[in-house]
Formats: structure tokens, C-alpha cells, sequence
């Protein structure tokens, strides 16, 4: 694919302004580059199944045949570290990066994105060779992280610039890749350690998806200025929420939409994330002797394919009927699912408890994916990258609150003396509370005050 | 620029589809192999 032959001479290969489509290009070649980024960036769902392997590294083979871990093994509390902070750093990534990235444009960072990953993976591997942990928390969480946090953006406003018709489908696409990743990197992870041990399946995972995701830099493109869709007539006059101006990233965070939104990401994550890190032992717990620890694995994958299938349904729906109406749907229906799913347990239908608990994961994922596309209709397509990584700071935070929460209440519950099979009754009730209190801050959104406008050519048209 | 795929590059499309669907398809068809245990 060649480059726009007016602006090829400008700067590197890597630059924004190579990057700008010809005529002729489809822009259905976009999507497919945003998948490179986040299938691979999507790894970091998976990385539970390194635990187990890195905490039996100088361990020996037992009289039953079990491997024992040695003195000096790693503590499964002290590997929970690895992923705490890939996922801090991935918003602080996120959140710090996105200037950044309006500023150099997708492939850019997508090809920063590859390196700190691959790179990250490389000297998690050393770590690993060597037995240092602070090498794999430098490697995997410090710089994998922050390949996870710009690696996650960078193909956001590309993708809404190209279909401004359709632009939550457009990153509902995207993100459906993030919650798929862990698809493929379960099965491979455990494939390529039983082939070579951890180190060198972080080695080969790193040279992987540092390829896969350049494949994905070298395809993606930036529409040139003014383009549109045959077809689409851009708005001229704001309409409800959906705003024709744009507020500049700074500006934005002084807005109550902003946090009103923040609030709305966070307590939609919160309700999501801490049941989806239980679902395991909440199904075993819920139906002793019916669900076993393998069909509980069953269940935690079919979860994930809920979330990602929601992240493309939701996110597209939202192109039809509204990014509020979708998050009211998100929130009034998960309140109603959230106090039924104590009831599927009394009753003992395993089918209605995997329904119910598929839909919730469904919005849980169509929240992070329509949540971009909401961000474009109040504050405009200019400094939207940004500010949807400023917002994903909310995830970080929900990442914490989110866990903590349902293991607390789960542990109170048990030493008070519930059942355990009864002991998730309280939470799932205080997690309908949650979405209760998410409905009313998107009920609250009103178009951002016109003083927080840009005017119309205060900065050149970037996508 | 195109909105829908043309004749000239619809194979780029294709292979650019096939080289994210194919691992994704996979890992899907995985996942529900091992979600079968839940019902069984």
C-alpha cells in the first residue's frame, strides 16, 4: 500500500504523515489493523496461566509425582504482583500517552506498542532464566504494561475518523479483539510451556506479538483531511448529546461530563470485573456438586465469550439506539439480572445462572467498547484519543475496587456463618446497588456548556 | 476511498481478515470445547 504521494517525503516511516490513505483505500483494511494491536494486547487476561508453572520454577518431583515447590520458588501472592502491575501500568499508559498520541498518530505508537510488549516479554524471559523477580515485574508489568495502555488507544480515533457512521461498531471491533486475546494466548501459552518451559515461551510470545502488531501498524492508515464516506453527510448542528464541536483534552476534564462518564465506566466495570475474577469458585461455591472445578473453567470461558461478543454487539446496538440508552439498558438490566442471580442458585438451574451471568458479562464488555463512541458525540472527534485514555483511568481503579469488594464481602459473609453457597447473596445485591447509582449518573448527561468548545479552526483536523 | 471492498483489493481485505479471524476462530472454537464440561 503506497503512501499519499504529496506527503511521503515528510518524515519517517512511522510518521503520521505517511500514514495517509490513497485514493482507493478500503477502509475496511482498518479494522483488521486495529485486531493486530489488541488480539495481542488481549493477552493479558491469560497471564493466570504462568502463575502456577512460575511458582514451581526450582521445584522437584515429589514421591506421588507432583512437582514441589522449592525455598527460594516464587509465591503465588508475590506472582499476583506481574498482572497488578501490567494493569496499572496499562492506565497510567493510557492515561499519560494519549497527548502522545494525537500527536504521532497510530502507527507510531502502534509500533511502541509492539516494541514495549515483545521487549517486555524479552526481559520478563530473562527474569525467568535468571530467577530475579523484579526483572519479570519490570518486563511483563512496567514495560508490557505500558505496550498494553498505548496499544489500547492508538487505533481508537483512527478508527472513528474512518467511519464516522458507524463509530461504535468501528471500535466495538477493536476492543471485541482485546477481550478475544485471552483465547488465544490460554491455549498457546500452555502449548508453548510444555514445549520449553516459561522462559522461552515468553520468548517466543514476545517475537509473536511484536510481529503481529507491526503487521498491524503497517496496514493501518489515517484518512486524509475532510474525507467522509460515500454517502454520509456529516451533522452540522449538535443534536441531544452528540456534539459537532470539540473540547480540547484539558478542557474536557474540567467538564462534570467527563466525570460523570468516569463514574459511569467505573461502576459498570466495578459490577463486572470482581464477579468475573470470582466466577470460578462463586459457580462451585453456588452449586456444590453440580459444577465441578473443569466445568467452572468451562464457565469462566464461556464468560469471556459473552464479554467479547458484547463488546461488538453493545457497540454497534449504540450506533442505532444511543450510546445513554445504552448504558440505561446496561445498567436497569443488570440491576434486574444482579437480584435474580441469587434466585437461580436456590433454584438450581445452572442454565438460568450462566444466562443471566453471559448477558451481565456481555454489558460488562459493551460498556468498554461504547464507551469511545459516547466520548466522540460530547466531546468531538479532535481529542478524543486522549481522552478516552485519560477516562480508562477508571478501569484502573475498578480493577481494585471491583476485586477487593466481592472477596471482602465473600469473607465476611463465610466468618458471619452463611452458607457459602449463599454467601454471594449480599454482594450481588450491593452490586445492583452499584448499577443503581450508574443509572442515575448517566441520567445526568447533558451536552457539555459551549464555553468548553474549541473554536472551529483553533487546530488542524488530525484522525 | 472506498467504502466496500472492490475487486482490486479484495484479496488484501480477505488476507488482512483471515490473518485476525483465523487465531480468533480458533480460540473461540477452544473456548467452547472447554465450556461443553459446564453442561455435561
Amino acid at each position: 500500500m503506497a503512501t499519499n504521494a504529496a506527503t511521503a517525503h515528510r518524515g519517517g516511516w512511522l510518521a503520521r504523515e505517511r500514514t495517509v490513505a490513497d485514493p482507493g483505500f478500503n477502509r475496511w483494511l482498518v479494522p483488521p489493523a486495529a485486531l493486530c494491536v489488541h488480539l495481542c494486547i488481549g493477552e493479558v487476561y491469560a497471564f493466570s496461566v504462568f502463575n502456577k508453572p512460575l511458582s514451581l520454577l526450582n521445584g522437584t518431583v515429589g514421591p506421588d509425582g507432583a512437582v514441589v515447590p522449592a525455598a527460594n520458588d516464587w509465591s503465588i501472592a508475590s506472582l499476583g504482583w506481574i498482572f497488578s502491575i501490567a494493569i496499572l501500568f496499562l492506565g497510567l499508559a493510557a492515561a499519560f500517552g494519549g497527548t502522545w498520541v494525537e500527536k504521532v498518530g497510530p502507527r507510531k505508537t502502534m509500533a511502541a506498542a509492539a516494541a514495549l510488549l515483545g521487549g517486555g516479554f524479552l526481559v520478563a524471559s530473562l527474569g525467568v532464566a535468571w530467577h530475579q523477580l523484579w526483572l519479570v515485574y519490570l518486563g511483563y508489568g512496567v514495560l508490557g504494561g505500558c505496550g498494553l495502555g498505548l496499544g489500547y488507544i492508538s487505533p481508537v480515533k483512527t478508527l472513528m475518523s474512518w467511519f464516522p457512521d458507524k463509530p461504535g461498531m468501528a471500535t466495538g471491533m477493536a476492543i471485541m479483539g482485546f477481550g478475544g486475546g485471552a483465547f488465544i494466548a490460554s491455549p498457546l501459552s500452555v502449548w508453548l510451556m510444555g514445549i520449553g518451559g516459561v522462559a522461552f515461551a515468553f520468548v517466543v510470545l514476545g517475537i509473536v506479538y511484536f510481529v503481529y502488531m507491526m503487521v498491524g501498524a503497517t496496514i493501518v492508515r489515517v484518512p486524509p483531511k475532510g474525507w467522509l464516506p460515500q454517502g454520509y453527510v456529516a451533522p452540522t448542528k449538535s443534536r441531544g448529546l452528540v456534539t459537532t464541536a470539540n473540547v480540547h483534552v484539558d478542557e474536557a476534564l474540567k467538564t462534570r461530563q467527563f466525570w460523570l462518564l468516569w463514574g459511569v465506566l467505573f461502576l459498570n466495570v466495578t459490577a463486572g470485573i470482581g464477579v468475573l475474577g470470582q466466577a470460578s469458585l462463586m459457580s462451585q461455591e453456588m452449586f456444590p456438586g453440580l459444577i465441578t472445578a473443569g466445568a467452572a473453567a468451562g464457565f469462566v470461558g464461556l464468560l469471556s465469550l459473552f464479554n467479547m461478543g458484547g463488546r461488538f454487539f453493545w457497540a454497534s446496538t449504540s450506533d442505532y439506539i444511543g450510546r445513554k440508552n445504552t448504558y440505561m439498558i446496561f445498567f436497569a438490566l443488570g440491576i434486574i439480572l444482579y437480584a435474580l442471580v441469587p434466585t437461580t442458585g436456590q433454584m438450581g438451574s445452572i442454565v438460568l445462572f450462566v444466562l443471566f451471568y453471559g448477558i451481565i458479562l456481555s454489558m460488562y464488555g459493551g460498556g468498554f467498547a461504547t464507551i469511545p463512541a459516547y466520548l466522540k458525540d460530547v466531546f468531538g472527534n479532535q481529542y478524543v484519543g486522549a481522552i478516552h485514555g485519560r477516562l480508562l483511568t477508571a478501569w484502573s481503579a475498578a480493577g481494585i475496587v471491583g476485586p477487593s469488594l466481592v472477596n471482602y464481602i465473600r469473607d465476611y459473609q463465610i466468618n458471619s456463618g452463611v452458607p457459602k453457597a449463599d454467601a454471594y447473596t449480599v454482594t450481588m445485591y450491593i452490586m445492583a446497588g452499584l448499577l443503581a447509582v450508574g443509572f442515575v449518573l448517566n441520567f445526568l448527561m447533558t451536552p457539555v456548556n459551549e464555553r468548553h468548545h474549541l473554536e472551529a479552526d483553533a487546530a488542524p483536523s488530525r484522525a | 476511498m472506498n467504502n466496500h471492498a472492490s475487486n482490486g483489493s479484495s484479496l488484501k481485505l480477505a488476507l488482512a481478515w483471515a490473518f485476525v479471524g483465523i487465531p480468533l476462530a480458533w480460540g473461540i472454537v477452544m473456548t467452547l470445547i472447554n465450556a461443553l464440561a459446564l453442561f455435561q
